[in-house]
């Protein structure tokens, strides 16, 4: 098995080494970012100002996992960013009258 | 291959065929006979709503099947025929204007569609096991969780059933579109009804999964006492509306922009001109399915949103006016100047505009949230969707079946049958439905099973039953011209109308199983025109003749799909007995064994040797 | 085209998932499924938010949740994405076994985040009497978190499948895509964890 790998071209292999240690740094920040999270509701912080962090932390680390771990950012993805966000839109318009217009 | 095999066929093989079959043409074939036969059982069931409706105090049906019929009608057509309908033109047509041998995801393809075949066939068995639904289209809780019986469990399953395959069909659409046009078919050269497919299918893609999750959350509280709408138990009823119409709205979309996109290609062939502003039309149909999504409470104006909600989703609504009105503009300006030809394409289409726009204005009108609250659940409303659906999607159909008969049967359908078809079906149709927003106006409420009499609405709906059975006789006379032509017709030419534009009318018809021996060069929009115009006689290709690889028929979807079909009759009925729940897994492991073996089975299709290719003639 | 989907070191494309037209269709058909997940997930989301106030009485969230367990399944559900981001690495570097081994790790770790959530459901039931038919807020949040765990449970089945059906056989541009498929799905449903544990169980515990 080895031996096979050590045929491929050097330069795709240096090129995924160090695509995988982007992989690596963006898991460090995940974990980073949801310890935060944990931590800011574990100290029982006022909610007007733990829930925008929280949320935003969430954001940011599902934009990593979009654009790392799933390659939005490669080359060739247009149309899959486009279908993706039309669906985040659709995401967001159906919650946003889900939490404001469903009354009681 | 393709001829000559059917000619040797006997009736076993050929049914095999069908029955396994992953070919884009054959399956979109299936699809719209599927969808007539549906088309019709809606229509009988609009008929016997008419019948009902023609006098004041009628009995001829109880309340309790009238309200049967209604749901019935309006899931059946929805569902049932006017989607299936649709999507069978997509899958048929959609890929011979983009110059591709099949669809991305053959096997998916039949899969979808067995499911929405069985989904409609669940729906139907309610009529013969207790009763069917009878809670309106919209299922409306707490309607639909108090209805007793049977009936709206099946309308559940059923609808989830088929609403599954038309998600994988619109998955489907999208992937073949952006990765199987052939070479210098650019985003910006596809026919118009390639691009309503497109924006279709990224309404099905989003709007379908609300539709799931509503059905689910109906499902949970009927058959597993859940409390998403149980009010004693802090359920919200008001949360089934808006998944309801989150699809719903855009469902509306997903029938009207094929339909669109099928006027779009009709008329620049028989006026002998290029569609005009064909960059807007595309702005426009993308306008038209953003707004689309965003509109949905307009069917809510009543339930009390408030002003600011209501103020919102009125003003939205209106803005869908504006790219509606390009779309006719451009269409009229198609025809401006054109060597025009009418036959009964032409007529659909032309009938089209006027019907439409009725539809579309009182559209307007409704839209103004005020307003609303005089027209709610009245005639008017029902006046102002048949006229969008019917004077839209249905003769955009019936348009489209004219214009395409040739190239998915290989016959052109009878030109004096169409006309006699059409006037009948035109005129009954204006019958029906314009006197409906009067009595609308006059304060008639929908969904009523009785009026009563001397109060200004007993001529106006004995005129409107009247126009009903002419629209029943149009479509006898169209049905007749089908079996007369099958059986009658001459074999149509590759380009029966002799000034087809798109590549659909450069290959024979009906087109051969491989599509196109060799892949077009395609040099601009209207890729044919460009060569008949150059003096070619068919279109340059792309690629030198080779072997076609071809995927195999699989018998698997069938099963899998009865799988589901058996597993879902299993959730019906285990409330009554849990007895039922071991149908219910053995339902489940036939899908998930076949999705299985799916799986595990290596697949690698089979090749059309190009010996063979060069033996068969053009 | 030859049949032959075996892969030598020669011949071993740079992405061996989206080297074949079929690979090529799954990838981006997976993708677009997403995109309908995404609505999907988000009117389940719209629905526990507009209910999830409505215990009837019963158990609310402030009173169920804990943060240690959350916690513990979060890290594993996120170790479980890295180490499908791994194998990935393998696959492309034509290393069968090393891709074969990160994979099962990320099913290992996903069997043991499943079995996290089915202890929290059955602490929930047994020690709170908090079941699907509780509440509207029991019903949504059991639908809600439910469906992810179906989907966790439909990606292990797929992945299991795929792992010991090609046990023998090796990589190919016949399979290649279909692990690449599933990672993708893989990392969605991580996706939808990240905003379970923030939406419900996060925001849960301080309002």
């Amino acid at each position: 098995m080895t031996d096979h790998t050590n045929k491929l071209n050097s330069f795709r292999r240096h090129k995924q080494k160090e695509e995988m240690k982007h992989q690596v740094i963006t898991f460090a920040l995940m974990i980073i970012f949801t310890l935060i999270a944990f931590l800011v509701v574990a100290a029982g912080m006022d909610k007007t100002y733990v829930i925008p962090v929280i949320l935003t932390l969430a954001v940011v680390q599902v934009g990593f996992q979009f654009y790392y771990f799933m390659h939005m950012k490669d080359k060739g993805h247009e149309v899959i960013a486009a279908l993706i966000y039309g669906g985040i839109w659709i995401a967001i318009i159906t919650i946003l009258t889900f939490t404001t217009i469903i009354w009681w | 291959m393709s001829i000559a095999s059917t000619q040797n066929k006997g009736f076993g093989a050929i049914l095999w065929d069908y029955l396994t079959t992953v070919d884009h043409k054959k399956i979109g074939n299936m699809y719209i006979a599927a969808g007539a036969f549906f088309f019709i059982l809606g229509g009988i069931e609009a008929l016997i709503i008419r019948i009902q409706l023609m006098a004041p105090e009628n009995d001829f049906i109880s309340a309790g099947l009238y309200n049967e019929m209604i749901t019935m009608h309006g899931t059946t057509m929805i569902f049932l025929a006017a989607t299936p309908i649709l999507v069978g033109f997509m899958n048929a047509i959609m890929p011979l204007q983009i110059g591709a041998r099949d669809v991305a995801f053959p096997f998916l393809n039949s899969l979808g569609f067995w499911l929405f075949l069985f989904g409609g066939i669940m729906l139907n068995l309610s009529w013969f096991l207790g009763g069917a639904p009878d809670a309106g289209w919209t299922a409306y809780t707490p309607l639909s969780t108090q209805s007793p019986g049977h009936g709206v469990d099946f309308y559940v399953m059923g609808l989830q059933l088929s609403g599954a395959g038309t998600l994988m069909g619109g998955i489907n659409f999208l992937v073949t579109i952006v990765t199987m046009r052939a070479p210098g078919m650019t985003y910006m050269r596809m026919p118009l009804f390639t691009w309503t497919t497109f924006v279709a299918s990224i309404l099905i893609l989003f709007a379908f999964p609300a539709l799931t999750v509503g059905l689910f959350l109906l499902m949970f509280d009927r058959m597993f006492g859940s409390a998403f709408f149980d009010v004693a138990l802090g359920g919200n009823s008001v949360i089934w509306q808006h998944l309801f119409w989150i699809f719903g709205h855009p469902e509306v979309y997903i029938l009207i922009l094929p339909a669109f996109g099928i006027f779009s290609e009709i008329f620049p062939v028989f006026a002998k001109k290029r569609l005009f502003g064909y960059s807007s039309m595309v702005f426009a149909t993308f306008m038209i399915a953003f707004l689309g999504f965003m509109v949905w409470a307009h069917h809510m104006f009543t339930v009390g949103l408030g002003p600011v909600a209501n103020a919102i989703f009125a003003v939205a609504t209106m803005a869908i006016a504006v790219p509606t009105g390009i779309k006719i503009f451009n269409w009229l300006a198609t025809m401006w100047g054109g060597s025009i030809r009418i036959n009964s394409a032409m007529l659909w289409s032309l009938a089209f505009i006027p019907s439409f726009t009725i539809g579309g204005m009182t559209g307007v009108m409704l839209a103004a949230s005020t307003a609303d609250f005089q027209y709610h659940d009245t005639y008017f409303v029902v006046a102002h969707f048949h006229y969008v659906i019917v004077g839209g999607v249905v003769f955009g159909i019936l348009a489209g079946l004219h214009y395409w008969w040739p190239k998915l049967f290989g016959k052109v359908l009878h030109e004096g049958m169409g006309k006699i078809a059409f006037w009948l079906f035109f005129i009954g149709f204006h019958l029906t439905f314009f006197i409906q927003h009067f009595l609308g106006l006059m304060g008639m409420p929908r969904r009523y099973w009785v009026f009563l009499e001397n109060q200004g609405l007993d001529t106006g709906n004995l005129v409107s039953t009247i126009g009903a059975f002419l629209m029943a006789l149009g479509s006898i006379v169209f049905v007749i011209n089908v079996v007369y032509t099958t059986m009658k017709g001459e074999k149509a030419s590759a380009d029966p109308w002799g000034t087809g534009r798109t590549l659909e009318w450069a290959i024979s018809s009906p087109a051969p199983e491989y599509n196109f021996k060799q892949l077009p060069l395609v040099r601009g929009l209207d890729p044919l025109w460009i060569e008949k115009m150059d003096g070619n006689v068919k279109m340059t290709p792309a690629e030198p003749l080779n072997d076609i690889h071809m995927p195999n028929g699989s018998i698997l979807p069938l099963i899998m799909t009865i799988g589901f079909f058996i597993a879902s009759l299993g959730f019906i009925y285990q409330v009554d007995s849990k007895a039922w729940l071991i149908v219910l897994y053995a339902g489940m492991a036939i899908a998930l064994g076949c999705m299985l073996i799916r799986s595990l089975k290596d697949d690698h299709g089979f090749h059309i040797h190009k010996e063979d290719l060069e033996r068969e003639a053009d | 085209m030859s049949q032959d989907h075996s892969l030598n070191p020669e011949s071993f494309p740079q992405d061996p998932a989206k080297a074949t037209q079929e690979g090529k269709h799954k990838y981006i058909g997976l993708w677009f499924f997403l995109g309908g997940e995404t609505v999907l997930f988000a009117c389940l989301f719209a629905t526990y938010l507009a209910l999830h106030q409505s215990t009837a009485g019963g158990p609310s969230s402030q009173d169920l949740f804990g943060l240690e367990l959350v916690f513990i399944m979060t890290i594993l559900l996120l170790t479980s994405s890295l180490t499908s981001v791994y194998a990935i690495y393998h696959m492309k570097n034509n290393n069968f076994k090393k891709m074969q081994l990160w994979f099962g790790i990320t099913a290992l770790l996903g069997i043991a985040f499943l079995a996290c959530e089915i202890y929290e459901f059955a602490h929930y039931i047994h020690e709170y009497e908090f079941t699907f038919r509780s509440s509207a807020f029991g019903s949504a949040f059991y639908t809600l978190v439910g469906f992810h765990g179906g989907h966790v449970v439909f990606g292990l089945s797929w992945l299991i499948a795929l792992m010991v059906r090609n046990a023998k056989r090796g990589l190919s541009l016949y399979n290649a895509p279909k692990y690449n498929t599933f990672a993708i799905y893989w990392h969605f449903i991580d996706v939808v964890w990240v905003f379970i544990f923030t939406v419900v169980y996060l925001m849960g515990m301080v309002s």
